[in-house]
């Protein structure tokens, strides 16, 4: 099997709120570090990658973040606009059907359309004979939207090739879907939180994959992980000390053992997690930093750098 | 507190961004109503496996359960089937047995009614009208789907009337050539080149599809319509569950100005996971009690944890100076994260402010009782 950032698509989910926009970031940074001309592309049009990197929103046309990493964040509409002009090589008869108003209801109406197009657009980007043009990337990574969405999105061109049956949609959502399928050139890649919640959906979705689509999830990534600070004896002499001390030292006590309470706990879900995995599992250690910027996103691109 | 933001309630909305504790906050309000002597239904959406079992959810579909759980009310719970509840739509809705079955076996309703856009959202929203219209319950409290926008499921019921309204809508069901020119000039034309783009037979595929669906569209545009006014109901409240992660923040900022803008009921924010912490504390003392190398460590633990707690502080206060009078209460980072019935007593404390023991029981508010 290739190493993960030689395949053309890394698909990257993983529950809400887990952190995969940073994740997804900063392996695009490392792949970028590494020499790959990479695109990181964002599907829920909230533009955070920006964010991160301190620049203003970057929209639907790639754009260089850093040397050798791009953004793009994907809009279905323009998306839309780019397949009809692809499909009816016309961008005047695009002009007439995506101006209609049966067009519009119906697109708007069409289930999973939009996640096709979506899709349709992050495969474009990872093509080496791009057909909307444009740059060519060595690595596009999807920062896809949260498990039960992202498999939603992905199921779409499988979908969609089978209703269609015969056509020219049908024709593509094939290819796309071949193309997902296929482990020498997508990976999907789940982040996770060491706790209960995000463990059990990491779990759930690594058996649907592989029962939907006949796709192995290639790796975990459990962010946020807390140090393991103190031992047990520590602990042991903390939780002897409870109550004592000053007014002043007590709360950093609790706090003290607190922390170490929920990393006993993180450690038990990561034990959960790859007990019930096949994927290997990989860590990111916890940011004590108050926001996440471009220096955290390097540190976690530093970090992934000797983990995978 | 929480209570009181429910007084003469029946319906609580949790909405939010993915990650901030909803299902867990969903469930815990519901448990506190019912441990105040409450009957209520929590509606949730996919909990993940303990909290489903902790709740007796375990090999539940979609029907309501009654909570094992020692409570002056009652606490019942169910997990929301989106595909099962747009089948049961169907059934009401079809206007005879053939219908029915023309829908329910139509390929593309097959394939894709798990897939279509917000159904997940308005099968929320169906579930919950008709529940309440059931009037079973004291209180609904309702774990919302995690959209990629928090937002989608309000829009839902408005989209699905005005689809059902729409021309193009009537022109599938029945297409003819007067049909078409109902549309406009080019309609004709749009309909050649989407067969040409598409490869799909519009007017025989997706026209079978709407055909089929247009004898039920009457039932469902109303359905839909009463979905809206229970929203805008003032016996429902709008819970906003947030963390103080600046993402998520923004999220619930948004949210509120859309809530507030579309003069929906909204009570007020919980904001999960907050890290608090102590003034400053005193080193020497430390390394006297621990010792050097174990009151460094402590020294540092506690060190992150005031910085992470000082930007809890500051986040939050941004999102409380735009809320204006409407409430905020915080639940602090709990050593575990929440997903049992322990965890879930835990964070009634911080939610209703008292213990539950510590209450009398209230009188219960009457239950509405309508016909549907």
């Amino acid at each position: 099997m290739a190493p993960l950032l030689d395949r053309r698509l890394i698909v990257v989910t993983g529950k809400g709120g887990v952190g995969k926009t940073t994740v997804a970031a900063a392996l695009g940074l490392l792949a970028a570090r590494r020499g790959h001309r990479t695109v990181v592309c964002e599907v829920a049009e909230q533009e955070r990658l920006a964010a991160l990197f301190g620049v203003a929103g970057v929209g639907h046309l790639e754009r260089e973040l850093a040397p050798g990493l791009h953004a793009v964040s994907v809009q279905p509409e323009r998306a839309k606009e780019e397949w009809l002009r692809h499909q009816l090589k016309s961008s005047t008869l695009a002009g007439v059907l995506g101006g209609s108003r049966l067009f519009q209801y119906l697109t708007a109406a069409a289930p999973g359309l939009s996640e096709l197009v979506t899709i349709g657009k992050v495969w474009d980007l990872a093509q080496l004979d791009r057909r909307t043009g444009g740059t060519v990337f060595d690595l596009a990574i999807v920062d896809a939207p949260s498990t039960g969405h992202g498999l939603a999105m992905l199921r779409a061109p499988g979908t969609y090739a089978s209703v269609a049956r015969v056509g020219p949609v049908s024709r593509q959502a094939g290819i796309i879907d071949s193309f997902l399928r296929d482990p020498s050139s997508t990976a999907v890649l789940v982040v996770a939180l060491a706790e209960e919640m995000p463990v059990s959906e990491t779990i759930d979705f690594e058996r649907r994959l592989a029962d939907e689509l006949g796709v192995a999830v290639e790796r975990v990534v459990v962010n946020g992980v807390y140090p393991r600070r103190f031992t047990g004896e520590e602990a042991e002499r903390l939780r002897s000390l409870d109550g004592r001390g000053s007014p002043a030292a007590r709360p950093a006590l609790r706090a003290a053992l607190a922390e170490h309470e929920r990393a006993r706990g993180q450690r038990a879900q990561l034990g959960r997690l790859r007990r019930h995995v096949q994927a290997p599992v990989s860590t990111l250690p916890y940011l004590f930093d108050p926001e996440i910027g471009r220096q955290q996103v390097e540190r976690l691109a530093n970090e992934l750098e000797r983990r995978l | 507190m929480i209570a009181d933001w429910l007084e003469r309630k029946e319906v609580c909305i949790c909405a939010g961004s993915g990650g901030v504790g909803k299902t867990t906050t969903s469930a815990a309000i519901a448990l506190g109503m019912a441990a105040r002597g409450g009957k209520v239904a929590v509606v949730t959406i996919d909990p993940a496996r303990r909290l489903a079992s902790s709740l007796g959810l375990a090999e539940l579909g979609g029907e309501e359960r009654r909570v094992a759980v020692d409570v002056e009310g009652e606490l019942w719970a169910m997990m929301l089937d989106a595909k099962r509840t747009f089948d049961d739509l169907i059934e009401w809705h079809a206007p005879d047995e053939r219908t029915r079955d023309a829908v329910l076996g139509n390929r593309i309703y097959q394939e894709l009614s798990n897939a279509v856009a917000g159904s997940q959202e308005y099968m929320a929203m169906e579930k919950l009208h008709e529940l309440h219209q059931e009037g079973r319950y004291d209180l609904l409290v309702l774990d919302t789907p995690p959209t990629r926008n928090a937002l989608d499921f309000l829009d839902a019921p408005r989209r699905l009337s005005e689809f059902i309204d729409s021309r193009s809508f009537r022109v599938l069901a029945a297409p003819s050539r007067m049909g078409l020119k109902v549309l406009g000039h080019g309609t004709g034309v749009a309909l050649s080149l989407l067969k040409r783009a598409t490869g799909i037979d519009v007017l025989r595929d997706l026209g079978e599809f709407f055909r089929s669906f247009g004898g039920m569209t009457d039932g469902m545009r109303e359905r839909a319509g009463r979905v809206s006014e229970l929203l805008a109901d003032s016996r429902t409240a709008f819970v906003l569950v947030t963390s103080p992660r600046r993402d998520a923040l923004e999220e619930a900022a948004f949210f509120h100005r859309r809530l507030v803008d579309a003069g929906l009921p909204f009570a007020g924010v919980v904001a999960n996971r907050v890290h608090q912490a102590g003034g400053p504390t005193d080193p020497a003392e430390l390394v006297e009690l621990l010792g050097e190398p174990l009151a460094r460590k402590v020294l540092r633990t506690y060190d992150e944890e005031r910085r992470l707690a000082e930007r809890d502080r500051l986040n939050l206060a941004e999102l409380r100076s735009r809320l204006g009078r409407k409430p905020m209460i915080e639940v602090p980072h709990l050593h575990d994260d929440v997903h049992d019935l322990d965890g879930l007593r835990q964070m009634d404390e911080f939610l209703f402010g008292v213990r539950p023991g510590s209450i009398g029981r209230r009188p219960r508010p009457s239950p509405s009782r309508r016909t549907r």
